[in-house]
């Protein structure tokens, strides 16, 4: 078996297990904020918030598809793994509840954090429509807190860690696990901003991210170990296309 | 040798991912969660449960899905349609790869 069949033989896995993962799960619910939540004037804030991070990453979306033949394939397989991946309610045994891990820090590497906001808002609108998950008046609070701060967090951490000197794969994980964390971070803070009324803003978004711990603490592990997989497995299948990304340097190449 | 090295690497994450994904559905709560439901989402257990503290509610989706067997439906769907586009573009990338090698390599 030669590094190549293991390759394809490990993404089979992976896409079995994903498949596994959606037919065996409670269906339904797992982290987004449901319709209903928000007040009226908090949905309009963060679909503002949202909003320039979607035009951005629509732009660069149009820019960066007459650039390069593979920008396209890359986007699409970055899209349906977002999808899939925050569409999978994994059971968390220490917590007794379901969340998933968002895949944002991923795209983010990939494809840049503007792109990857505007693939995590395209997977969150699929879900709220069709999948009663997340909601379409709490779109851009979702937005905001998976797409763009997910992005974001994952893709600083990551080019802080490249820069630092850290390798590819430990650069990967610590920024899936920090994306995930932030996520749910951002989370936190937009409901407490949105439900405190007149109580103080911090205990409230303290004891909600305090009661994301026990779920997202394992997740966020998990979600590190995927984007580490994801990019060491592009850098040994495709490392011509790390480096037109700017992801990695020619001399980190590692030829297929 | 560094090939055997990342395959076996390789192996294990794909092990590692299977693991967490599969155990979990498998084995009891060791804490359960403060509604005695099994399982629930983040959602309903944190999101919903902090909303109902302060008075909001969540309402039904506009196009509510969430009803019977109607669910695992649209989700099996997800997980048909977006598995079918990851491989699809996977392949892709990898057919480029293959085209761009020879002239990638120099």
């Amino acid at each position: 078996m030669n590094l190549s069949n293991s390759g394809l033989r490990l993404f089979a896995v992976l896409l079995l297990a994903a498949g596994i993962g959606l037919l065996v799960a409670t269906p339904a619910h797992a982290m987004h904020i449901s319709e209903g939540i928000l007040p009226f004037g908090w949905c309009v804030f963060w679909f503002a918030v949202a909003a320039p991070f979607v035009a951005i990453g629509l732009k660069r979306l149009k820019r960066g598809s007459g650039s390069d033949l593979s920008f396209k394939p890359l986007v699409g397989l970055m899209a349906a793994a977002v999808f899939i991946i925050s569409c999978i309610p994994i059971p968390v045994p220490t917590a007794g509840t379901c969340s998933h891990p968002c895949g944002t820090a991923m795209s983010a590497i990939l494809l840049g954090p503007f792109i990857s906001v505007l693939v995590a808002s395209v997977a969150l609108l699929i879900q709220a429509l069709f999948l009663a998950h997340g909601g379409l008046s709490t779109l851009g609070a979702n937005i905001v807190s998976m797409g763009v701060m997910g992005s974001f967090s994952g893709y600083f951490v990551f080019r802080l860690l490249k820069r630092a000197g850290a390798g590819l794969a430990a650069s990967g994980f610590f920024a899936g696990l920090i994306a995930d964390w932030v996520t749910y971070l951002g989370t936190s803070v937009i409901l407490a901003s949105a439900l405190k009324g007149a109580d103080p803003f911090l205990p409230l978004a303290t004891k909600i991210a305090i009661a994301f711990i026990p779920t997202q603490l394992p997740l966020g592990i998990l979600e590190g170990a995927m984007t580490a997989g994801m990019v060491t497995l592009l850098q040994k299948k495709r490392p011509d296309l790390l480096v037109k990304m700017r992801v990695i340097k020619t001399k980190e190449m590692v030829l297929p | 040798m560094r090939t055997s090295g990342s395959k076996t690497a390789l192996l294990c994450l794909g092990w590692l991912v299977l693991f967490a994904l599969l155990l979990p559905a498998a084995a009891p709560p060791l804490f359960a969660s403060e509604s005695g439901a099994k399982w629930q989402g983040v959602d309903e257990s944190v999101v919903e449960k902090v909303a109902h503290e302060h008075g909001r509610e969540a309402h039904t989706p506009l196009i509510n899905t969430d009803q019977g067997d109607l669910l695992l439906f649209v989700f099996l769907m997800a997980g048909v349609v977006g598995g079918f586009a990851a491989g699809y573009y996977w392949r892709n990338l990898m057919e480029q790869g293959k085209v761009q090698a020879p002239t990638g390599g120099k």
